[in-house]
């Protein structure tokens, strides 16, 4: 007899199943009774967790978890007033009869939809992430929370608003047609480039919960390529990106969780699997003759992979030089600003990036250090002093001070 | 912030194909204005080829106005605070080196 020994079996069929519970149970709710669908997705977690505790396991959790959800779900139509009153008009009665299906296909469906009601450009994008990883990704408040350095009761709020807004949108999950597909799709791809962002460049210090960002983005996107109307070229252009970008994941923090510079970063950790991956979406991303602003990071992104090429900097910056003509943004401005100077040397660079006059910006501050490096150390260790007291990210300012001290300590060197 | 737009003009003489260095050098200066934010519009570039000049009584010849050895090949629209910032822009464009000019108007 197994009893339930394992103590993290809950958890991760929770991130696994919560998600796709929620989505199957709202594609027969209706979006505005989402509250509903995770009231009965929880309770079935809570009956697990006080049943596996004492008693046997079941032969197939999920299994069980799936007739758990599907009963409460149908005691819930039989017994609420509300239901009767409010939604019965929507629902047809042979539909409601159906069994609620928690199928591969009805569960792949129902994410799909899910993703479109909840990637809705009328949240802010910061509301927009906390939703997915609440709804699709299964995450808690607390962890939430971590990951955006924020207390718990701001993202609750958020996440109170942020549904308020899918209850009152018409969006209809049901019925998702070729037309509400694309009207829509650049929301969706663009709060999974920031889900994805936000754990690649996260200001959390936890290393287990950037990872598990940048992968639940990944997963998601690769639902979006496994539907005709989304499987379209800039989508695959996004997953190459989260593709060639995870590939360095784990060279990219050392084990206290600074960031490793690019050039430093040990290059036999890099993923050649994930690289591979990155390839093949590239390849399928340039069937169009689109070119998204997901093109071309992905395409920048490519550059990045191939350990030597003498021409990868002219490459790299002729990308940055589309991208920011096709949307002005600080970080794009400055990278671009470094690829320049990889091209025309540190000198060129200085006064290319000394034109963007962005003084509020750590990276700014970081980038005019670094560029100064061998020609005026003294001036680096004060502009690396001023992007440290302009950070808020932990892991940037440690990155930032090593930078520092070995500058301090190579000019100390020189000295004696 | 005021809008100025820069028209580039070339002298019918050096219509010649600029070379992927001259693409590249353009390309830098363009998106060095995007860079600080102050591109208003990228514009675009003018065709020579598909070219016609329509005048009164139904006269129409190919090609760009032609009495004026030069030609307008393309235009770009900047935001800033002075026409003097948009001027130190156009200074910096590539097109003096192929016997160019740019004109820089207020957008009204």
């Amino acid at each position: 007899m197994a009893t339930n020994r394992d103590q993290t079996l809950i958890p991760k069929l929770f991130r696994l199943e919560y998600s796709k519970m929620t989505a199957v149970l709202c594609s027969h709710f209706g979006l505005g009774n989402i509250a509903v669908a995770e009231d009965i997705v929880s309770e079935t977690f809570l009956k697990a967790t006080e049943l596996w505790a004492s008693n046997v396991l079941p032969e197939n959790p999920t299994a069980w978890l799936y007739t758990v959800a599907r009963n409460k779900a149908k005691d819930y139509l039989k017994r609420n007033a509300i239901f009767e009153a409010q939604v019965k008009i929507e629902i047809k009665p042979e539909e409601r009869e159906n069994d609620w299906d928690f199928n591969e296909e009805s569960i792949s469906d129902s994410q799909l939809a899910m993703i479109f009601a909840v990637c809705n450009p009328g949240n802010s994008t910061e509301a927009q992430i906390c939703l997915a990883l609440q709804i699709l990704c299964g995450f808690s408040i607390e962890e939430i929370a971590d990951a955006f350095l924020s207390k718990k009761e701001t993202i609750k709020k958020r996440l109170f608003r942020a549904k308020n807004v899918l209850r009152q949108d018409n969006f209809q999950i049901r019925t998702l047609q070729e037309a509400g597909i694309s009207s829509r799709l650049d929301a969706v791809l663009k709060t999974l480039y920031l889900l994805f962002n936000e754990g690649y460049f996260s200001k959390s210090n936890d290393q287990l919960i950037r990872r598990e960002l940048c992968s639940e983005a990944i997963r998601l996107a690769l639902i979006l390529t496994e539907n005709t109307w989304t499987n379209v070229p800039k989508t695959n252009a996004l997953l190459a990106l989260m593709c060639f970008q995870s590939s360095r994941l784990a060279a990219r923090a050392d084990d206290s969780g600074a960031t490793i510079l690019y050039e430093q970063q040990d290059k036999g950790l890099w993923s050649q699997e994930l690289i591979d991956k990155g390839n093949y979406y590239l390849v399928n991303a340039c069937s169009g003759t689109e070119v998204s602003k997901y093109h071309l990071e992905a395409g920048i992104a490519y550059w990045h992979t191939p350990p030597t090429d003498q021409h990868k900097w002219d490459h790299i910056l002729k990308l940055y030089n589309q991208l920011i003509l096709m949307e002005y943004s600080p970080v794009t401005a400055l990278n671009r600003a470094f690829a320049f100077a990889k091209v025309y040397g540190n000198e060129k660079g200085i006064r290319e990036t000394e034109k963007l006059q962005l003084k509020d910006s750590a990276e700014y501050h970081a980038l005019l250090a670094y560029l100064h490096t061998n020609t005026a150390a003294d001036k680096a260790i004060d502009l690396y002093q001023k992007a440290i007291d302009l950070t808020k990210s932990l892991p940037e300012k440690k990155t930032l001070r090593r930078e520092m001290e070995n500058l301090i300590k190579k000019l100390n060197d020189n000295e004696y | 912030m005021k809008e100025f737009l820069l028209i580039f003009r070339l002298s019918t003489a050096s219509s010649q194909k600029p070379s992927p260095e001259q693409i590249q050098e353009r390309m830098n200066w363009l998106a060095g204005i995007a860079a600080q934010n102050k591109l208003a519009d990228k514009g675009n570039t003018l065709s020579t080829l598909h070219a016609k000049t329509v005048m009164p009584d139904n006269v129409v010849t190919d090609g760009p106005y032609a009495e004026i050895k030069e030609f307008i090949s393309g235009y770009i629209i900047v935001k800033t605070d002075t026409i003097e910032e948009a001027v130190e822009f156009a200074k910096g464009n590539p097109i003096f080196k192929m016997g160019g000019n740019i004109e820089v108007r207020e957008v009204l």
